[in-house]
């Protein structure tokens, strides 16, 4: 196993250099220096040496992928792409170009997105199979028609929608939590009930009705039959036989996911004003921060790499035939 | 046989358990949904929020009104504006008078007071600070016994377990002197602080350009390093004595003054940025830039960008009273009861991040920010407007004893030509006259009426109210586009417009030469507002009123600039916001040699009039008075009939205060003005309570309807577990 996770980590370098490369291109096809220039230093009165100086402090004076100026490697080597990339394959992030540590700022924000996004993942995945067991447990009757009519209907509905439902309802006309905010602590609880809540609620429609089609597939299986024929209750052959050899598809998903609970949710962050990774992306390319945005970027590379990695290894762990090699 | 509970204790100490939450919620005076620690509900703490973080805190570099907010609290540049008088006027802050102005000719001889500006070779301001102000604590004083500094000369490891300002345990604080003036206005040359203003400053303050040239040089062997200022005298500005400095400029530029009531001018001991240039400290966002070093009523205690930021009161803040003397009728709305009471009267200000404007307002309207602007969304649920225009607040707001205050802000949106462009542009009668009857045509006050309800005034020129030259009533309408009709401007009807278009060539909106329609080309950044496209609509509309093709091209701001600064647009749709109140800086947005194409300046229509550009430079180095209010009705005169732009509108700023607050005005050129603000924090944690009573039934609801699916959901189940196996598949 371990010469299989030699080798994908070594699959993973050319990976990172193409998301680096394509993250490069997309963002100067859009954004030239020079516009990088003026967001930061303000639109008003600026004088382009104030440009051409501001470029040259942050490395932006020089071409971008090609240097024809230089000879040899420094062709390739004295440019934006490599001056700008090769220092986060040592996961050093350098300064934003507003001149913040981006190091510092990701393990700031890290935890208030993990405060949202691990119960939102957990609680979410808890409740979607219990939802789906239970839809399978009355299959053929008219609970599981009115389940999966309510289920399409949950998942037809936009995020956005019970974001601002779940606000105006428990926290405009109820008045039983904060709209908004954020606090560290303990005293987080009260603002993470409604985000929580709205994020389980708006991946229950499609969540379950995945999970419910696994689960119809292993009750059709020899297994089961045998099961019931040993006397089984219905309630002990989903929960303990079914749910147990449902795992293989479910892991694929969750643990894909799991890595990326770090890069937090965006429109939830936004909306509830939570300060994690979320909205810090967008931020920057708004802001047109190509630091951040380099960086933040990588950093989804790599987790989501590092997620299909445990993906593998969470097979062997489940079923003992697989092995990896 | 009836069975026992296994676990009669335990299940009785839960429901004990909860009864005991419930009771406690119960006594709780603090409303579950305050977002706010219980501690607080009573403090005397005035909450607001931000939308976006501010990108730099330090005042050589900062320049936008969302890191004004902050840093105009800490920082005292030497004047300020006085907080009621209308128009606007500037009095001293951290000096002891206003500066006094000297003039000198090319030998550095003394001149009389009404020289003409072109005789003036050199302007010195001199200007003498209050003694005994002294700075907020902080880390960068701090001494040992000996008199030593504690955290100047760090060594390594020494910052470990520090992670932000507070964690240092000592801090100091000194007087204020006048050479903490004169080094910041050196900062401003720092080649790696990028000052904005620097290139406009370069032009006046004497020896600044010089001083940029050394400083490159000494930074290229240490970039980041701390470079010790005081090794580099710069001329235009010197320290006379403790608590006096002296600034001397190129030729005459009366606006100067003004700048010095911005933070670029405010004073920054030489210690702090000894201080923040430490190894390590940028590494963990300890930089000037991120925690400013002041002597304003507040000092900012909470950084954080990412959530929230808190100013607290400066225990070192120097006596201020509130000012005696406001406008007429500030009196009768209660402004001047605070009058000579000592500043500021809030002792923390919280800022909450908040990027959506939907819980920004639920939240304001649950009592959990103390003021709010309006946005398009909530208007109708805030404002409702009279028949005669008149604004005032919904039946729903006035019973929470909600308070509106307007405001025009001194800025223009505008949509301007290019002067460069052969059809629109140029000063040929027929271009004139196509101008002209596109100004008529595009109605501004129907667009303020749909897309801002009401929020903005149809402008006339490009001064907007509140700044010296703005004209008002008949004597100010704009006669080619306007007529003074029944006591108020009119816009002239649509069909003086086509005449026009007949004029210039176009009859019909078609081209008399060649029978082609006129198809013209507005240039825009682009927004992700819901009114967008219907906006752009409109503008398609009011063109077509002339048989004009309009074809919209909205576009990334960043593209948007760079189509203006290579001249490439046709009509465009910009703005300007005041730096200052003087009409200098409205009027140079159409000073030719300042043109965007060919100078890179801030005239984006590239508009040239000789004449205007003559009288401008007679204007702009005059003082306030009846000669230069002549000189600038005759600039207006020229650049009406020129028509370089349609005049837009001039905006309306709306805000609405809570019943809890007090000493509000709005004064969109001051900046520091929370130090005025008064809050009554008991009246606020009442109104709290009362607003935002917890409503519990329609959870009970939900519950019942819980059991609605639960009770047959278990009839079902168990029908299900009795019947035999094969029958269960």
């Amino acid at each position: 196993m371990i010469a299989y996770i030699i080798r994908r980590i070594l699959y993973a370098v050319p990976i990172l250099i193409g998301v680096n490369l394509i993250t490069f291109v997309l963002f100067f096809s859009v954004n030239s220096p020079d516009d990088m220039a003026r967001m930061q230093l303000g639109t008003k009165r600026v004088t382009p040496q104030a440009i051409q100086m501001w470029k040259h402090d942050h490395g932006y004076d020089k071409p971008l992928l090609y240097n024809a100026a230089q000879r040899g490697v420094d062709r390739f080597t004295d440019t934006i792409f490599f001056q700008k990339s090769v220092r986060l394959f040592a996961f050093d992030f350098g300064r934003s170009d507003s001149g913040r540590d981006i190091g510092s700022d990701i393990r700031q924000r890290m935890w208030p997105s993990l405060a949202i996004a691990v119960p939102v993942f957990v609680v979410g995945l808890l409740t979607n199979i219990t939802m789906a067991l239970l839809i399978v447990f009355f299959r053929a009757t008219y609970l599981e028609v009115s389940a999966v009519v309510l289920s399409v209907v949950l998942m037809s509905i936009s995020s956005l929608f019970y974001i601002i439902a779940g606000q105006y309802i428990v926290g405009k006309l109820m008045h039983l939590v904060p709209i908004s905010g954020y606090a560290g602590g303990l005293s987080a609880f009260k603002f993470l009930v409604l985000p929580v809540v709205v994020g389980v609620i708006s991946g229950i429609g499609s969540g379950t009705r995945w999970y419910r089609t696994i689960f119809l597939e292993e009750f059709g299986k020899d297994y089961v039959r045998t099961a019931r024929a040993k006397g089984l209750s219905e309630l002990r052959v989903l929960f303990r036989h079914v749910l147990q050899n449902g795992m293989v598809p479910i892991l694929t998903g969750a643990m894909v996911i799991l890595p990326l609970l770090f890069m937090g949710n965006l429109i939830l962050e936004s909306f509830f004003g939570i300060p994690g990774l979320g909205s810090y992306t967008i931020d920057a390319i708004q802001s047109q921060d190509f630091a951040i945005v380099r960086a933040m970027v990588f950093l989804g590379s790599v987790l989501y790499i590092v997620g299909l990695l445990l993906t593998d290894i969470s097979y062997t762990l489940v079923d003992p035939r697989i092995r990896l090699r | 046989m009836r069975r026992r509970s296994r676990y009669p204790v335990r299940r009785g100490a839960a429901v004990l358990w909860i009864l005991v939450a419930l009771s406690l919620v119960g006594c709780n005076k603090t409303p579950w949904n305050d977002p706010y620690p219980a501690a607080d509900a009573r403090a005397n703490v005035l909450y607001s929020a931000f939308s976006e973080r501010p990108k730099h805190l330090d005042p050589a570099r900062a320049y936008s009104a969302n890191e004004y907010e902050f840093i105009a609290q800490v920082y005292e540049p030497p004047l300020q504006y006085q907080y009621l008088d209308r128009p606007y006027r500037l009095v001293p802050l951290s000096a002891a008078a206003m500066p006094e102005v000297t003039y000198l000719d090319a030998s550095g001889k003394r001149l009389p007071a009404d020289t003409p500006a072109r005789r003036i070779a050199y302007t010195v301001y001199r200007i003498r600070i209050r003694s005994g102000i002294r700075y907020q604590p902080h880390p960068c004083f701090a001494r040992d016994r000996r008199g030593r500094p504690l955290y100047l000369d760090l060594k390594p490891g020494a910052l470990d377990g520090i992670r932000t300002l507070a964690d240092f345990p000592h801090t100091g604080t000194r007087e204020l002197v006048a050479a903490d003036f004169v080094y910041e206005i050196k900062r401003l040359a720092d080649p790696r602080l990028h000052s904005p203003i620097f290139g406009l400053m370069s032009r006046y303050i004497v020896g600044l350009k010089g001083l940029r040239a050394r400083l490159v040089e000494a930074r290229r062997t240490d970039p980041d390093g701390y470079l010790d200022l005081a090794h580099y005298p710069l001329a235009g500005a010197r320290v006379i004595d403790r608590y006096t400095y002296r600034i001397e400029i190129h030729g005459k530029y009366p606006q100067f003054r003004y700048w010095l009531a911005m933070p670029f001018f405010a004073p920054v001991p030489p210690e702090a940025a000894r201080f923040y240039s430490q190894p390590g400290m940028a590494q963990r966002n300890i930089t000037l830039d991120w925690y400013p070093v002041g002597t304003g009523p507040y000092m900012l205690t909470e950084n954080n960008p990412n959530r929230r930021m808190v100013l607290s009161r400066n225990p070192n803040f120097h006596h201020e009273t509130y000012p005696r003397h406001g406008a007429p009728g500030d009196a009768a709305q209660g402004l001047l009861h605070d009058a000579g009471r000592p500043l500021p009267f809030v002792n923390r200000v919280v800022f909450s991040l908040e990027k959506e404007s939907i819980p920004y307002w639920n939240k304001f309207l649950q009592g959990y920010y103390d003021m709010s602007g309006i946005s398009s969304g909530s208007f109708d649920q805030a404002v409702q407007v009279g028949a005669q225009g008149q604004e005032s607040l919904t039946p729903a707001m006035r019973a929470k004893g909600m308070r509106l205050r307007t405001s025009v802000v001194p800025a223009i949106y505008y949509m301007g030509f290019n002067m460069l462009d052969p059809v629109v542009g140029g000063r040929s009668e027929r271009a004139r006259a196509l101008r002209e009857a596109i100004s008529i045509a595009v109605d501004y006050e129907e667009y303020i009426a749909i897309f801002r309800n009401g929020r903005g005034i149809a402008a006339q020129g490009p001064i907007p109210p509140g700044i010296f030259g703005h004209r008002a009533g008949r004597a100010g309408i704009d006669p080619y586009v306007y007529d003074w009709v029944d006591g108020r401007a009119r816009r002239k009807p649509i069909r003086a417009a086509r005449a026009l278009m007949a004029r210039a060539g176009y009859p019909g909106g078609v081209d008399r030469h060649t029978g082609e329609p006129l198809i013209l080309y507005l240039d825009s950044a682009s927004s992700s507002g819901p009114d967008q496209q219907a906006l752009l609509d409109w503008y398609r509309k009011q063109f077509a009123k002339l048989g004009i093709q309009l074809v919209v091209r909205s576009t990334f701001y960043n593209r948007f600039q760079d189509k203006m600064r290579k001249g490439t647009e046709q009509i465009f749709l910009w703005g300007w916001n005041a730096d200052y109140p003087d009409p200098e800086d409205f009027l140079f947005l159409l000073y030719g040699p300042n043109g965007k194409v060919e100078h890179g300046g801030e005239n984006a229509s590239n508009y040239e009039n000789p004449k205007f550009d003559r009288l401008f430079e007679r204007m702009k180095d005059m003082d306030d008075g009846p000669v230069r209010r002549a000189i600038i009705e005759r600039m207006l005169r020229i650049a009406d009939r020129d028509a370089p732009w349609v005049w837009g509108f001039y905006p309306k700023e709306f805000r609405l205060y809570q019943a809890w607050d007090y000493n509000v005005k709005p004064n969109p050129m001051a900046n520091n003005s929370l130090k005025y603000l008064r809050i009554d924090p008991g009246r606020r944690a009442r109104l709290r309570r009362r607003w935002n009573r917890p409503v519990l039934w329609p959870l009970l609801a939900g519950i019942v309807l819980m059991g609605l699916f639960i009770v047959p959901a278990a009839v079902s189940y168990a029908r299900k577990e009795h019947r035999r196996p094969a029958q269960r598949s």
